[in-house]
């Protein structure tokens, strides 16, 4: 594998983007085309990297590239391992499947769409393949800069309101990841993730409090990212804002947090960290059984199905999260493959959203119903909308043919409904079904409390969506018919087919979040391959 | 000069937090800003404060931090103040469309029915 290939899905957004803030504000089909290939290419190059990682035998196997061509310890290095890979792959289909969407009617709604879609590509890129932790933050802000430009994309006050928030927001986390930072380079006098993971034993005993203020500051920024609760309520506003296609890039953003706390926890904080070992594994495990509890629950109680989505977000981040802090390799196999699973899912659902609101013309309820005040939602739909026929034997229903709009609707419904609850026979349940039986092998009394919650959050989930659905499907509908368009209903077609695929490849895909799982809980590998980097000379020919 | 600093560092990100927590998006703004300051002197301050040190290495004097200040630290806070200094910018912009829709500076874009 050519190491440059690395740093290649991030360099082709950021010249993409380049391109088009030259081009100017008009020009949009060719900017549509130019976003088209480059988001198709570089989920290619992402994929190559992913098959290439997983060739080589190895528990752990790496692509390195150093791109200032610094010796190890002092550049910055990009690293794609697996869990990399995965993610960046991830990000490319989310990010292609939102654009693919926007293409439809979004993108006319603001001149910079497709430069600040770029733009968030890379800093995603980015952030999962950067091995350095000022890097990291770098990205994030990237990241961060593009999502609050597309947070703001098609305006209005809603959307500013909750875009004050969100920003007002991330600024705090980001100030918290610099300190956090700051921190961690003042106890190791380094900002390579593997250098610090490999630092850290030898700290000295007087050092070790600053060293976990500084990691616990830094934990608390990523978090915050990443939605657990109680620092999650700035999401479903957010998320229930921002446009279609936005909101379903949005659904990989919570997952770079989550990401990174994979990432640093496992990498820092091993059974073999001597003092430090399991830090805060703890507060990880039951902050995130509370954030699934809090998702949960708040999927029961949306009356809209944007916010029902949200908190769907919130409930996978929270499953994440706590099964990262048992530290079991077995259990964490299966979260990775959760997370592939509810990533794509998650997507989906955001961008049937604004479908099903499209089509439901009769407004059987007032939309204003559920908009984040402290009151009882009244209960509508008591009474039948004229029209209805409740009548099993009244025949006019019978033999009316269902449009193919409202059918792949209501398919594709059903299809995310089955994945996000995680019933059979789609990935959703393949997923659970892996936590639940590593659970049973871990069998503390947090693993029975995360077992318990894992069912009753499906529970909840198939009945929040259920409602949504019988609202948006059964209700009456005089002669209403949506209008769809292909390019709308391809993107969410290739999310669930890319759901449909990780179940038929699932021993496959199983055994890569297994070996992944395994390199992640055991950071050696990791650690060893950064440091053994070495600067390409200009004797073998080499770019630096 | 260790006092001086941390006093400096307390004392605008205290101010900065409270305003962060008030109701009215300028303050919340400055707020913001005055916390970015505090970090960027923290960022400062854990290279180890010294006087009369340069970061750059002279043949003849020993490569090590008794002979040297820090160089990274210096580096970070320069990529930290220019991060921040664009997405307050930025916070600047949204702050001000948002009295534009919504004719007042409340964060919630309304103020307090209570």
């Amino acid at each position: 594998m050519r190491a440059e290939l690395v740093v290649a899905p991030i360099l082709l957004p950021l010249c993409t983007a380049g391109l088009m803030l030259l081009l100017g504000e008009g020009r949009r089909s060719a900017k549509a085309l130019a976003n088209v290939l480059s988001t198709l290419l570089s989920l290619a190059i992402a994929v190559y990297l992913m098959l290439e990682v997983d060739r080589q035998d190895a528990v752990a196997a790496f692509g390195i590239y150093l791109p200032g061509n610094w010796p190890v310890p002092f550049g910055i290095v990009l690293v794609a391992d697996r869990l990399s890979a995965l993610m960046a792959v991830l990000a490319g289909s989310v990010g292609l499947a939102s654009l693919l969407y926007a293409l439809a009617r979004w993108q006319h709604a603001g001149v910079y769409f497709h430069a600040l879609f770029q733009l968030q590509l890379m800093g995603l890129y980015g952030a999962f393949l950067t091995a350095d932790l000022f890097n990291l933050f770098v990205f994030f802000e990237v990241l961060l800069a593009a999502s609050y430009g597309l947070l703001l994309h098609g305006g209005g006050g809603a959307r500013v309101r909750a875009g004050l928030h969100y920003i007002a927001i991330n600024l705090m986390a980001s100030l918290l990841f610099l300190i956090g930072v700051a921190v961690l380079y003042g106890v190791t006098g380094t900002l390579n993730m593997a250098d610090i993971a490999q630092k850290l034993p030898t700290v000295p005993h007087s050092d070790r409090g600053l060293l976990h203020a500084g990691a616990a500051i830094l934990a608390i920024a990523f978090l915050a990212k990443a939605a657990l609760w109680p620092l999650n309520f700035w999401l479903p506003g957010a998320y229930t804002a921002a446009s279609a296609p936005v909101a379903a890039l949005f659904a990989i953003l919570t997952k770079v947090g989550v990401y990174a706390i994979l990432r640093l926890w496992t990498l820092c904080f091993p059974a073999t960290a001597g003092a430090s070992a399991h830090f805060g594994g703890e507060v990880l495990v039951w902050s995130g059984l509370a954030t699934l509890a809090f998702g949960a629950v708040g999927m029961l109680a949306s009356q809209q199905l944007s916010r029902l989505a949200s908190h769907s977000v919130i409930a996978s981040s929270g499953t994440l999260i706590a099964t990262t802090g048992f530290d079991a390799p077995i259990l964490s196999s299966g979260a990775l493959y959760y997370l592939a699973s509810s990533t794509l899912a998650g997507c989906a659902l955001f961008l049937l959203v604004e479908l099903l609101e499209r089509s439901r013309q009769v407004e059987v309820g007032p939309q204003q119903l559920d908009d984040g005040q402290d009151r009882l939602p009244t209960f509508f739909d008591a009474a039948p909308p004229p029209g209805v026929n409740l009548d099993d034997n009244e025949d006019a229903l019978i033999g009316r043919a269902i449009p193919s709009a409202l059918a792949f609707l209501g398919l594709a419904f059903v299809v995310c409904t089955l994945v996000v609850a995680g019933l059979p026979p789609l990935s959703g349940f393949v997923a659970k079904l892996a936590m639940l039986s590593a659970l049973l092998e871990v069998g503390t009394t947090a693993a029975w409390t995360l077992f318990g919650l894992l069912i009753v959050s499906g529970l909840f989930a198939v009945t929040g969506l259920m409602r949504v659905g019988m609202r948006h499907f059964w209700t009456g509908r005089e002669g209403v018919v949506p209008r769809l368009r292909v390019i709308e209903t391809l993107p969410i077609g290739l999310l669930l087919a890319a759901s449909l695929a990780l179940t038929l490849w699932g021993e496959a895909s199983l055994r890569y979040t297994r070996q992944m799982a395994e390199a992640l809980h055991s950071p050696q590998g990791y650690i060893q391959a950064v440091m053994s980097a070495q600067p390409v000379t200009q004797q073998a020919g080499g770019h630096p | 000069m260790e006092v001086v600093i941390s006093l400096a560092i307390g004392v605008m990100a205290g101010a900065g937090v409270w305003l962060v927590l008030r109701p009215r998006t300028f303050q919340v703004l400055i707020g913001l800003s005055l916390l970015s300051y505090a970090v960027n002197l923290f960022i400062f301050s854990v290279g180890s404060l010294a006087i009369d040190k340069e970061p750059i290495v002279k043949p003849g004097l020993a490569a090590d931090l008794v002979s040297y200040s820090d160089p990274l630290p210096q580096s970070l806070v320069l990529t930290a103040i220019v991060i921040g200094f664009a997405t307050t910018a930025l916070f600047l912009v949204v702050l001000l469309a948002l009295r534009g829709l919504s004719g007042g500076d409340h964060v919630d874009g309304q103020e307090d029915k209570a």
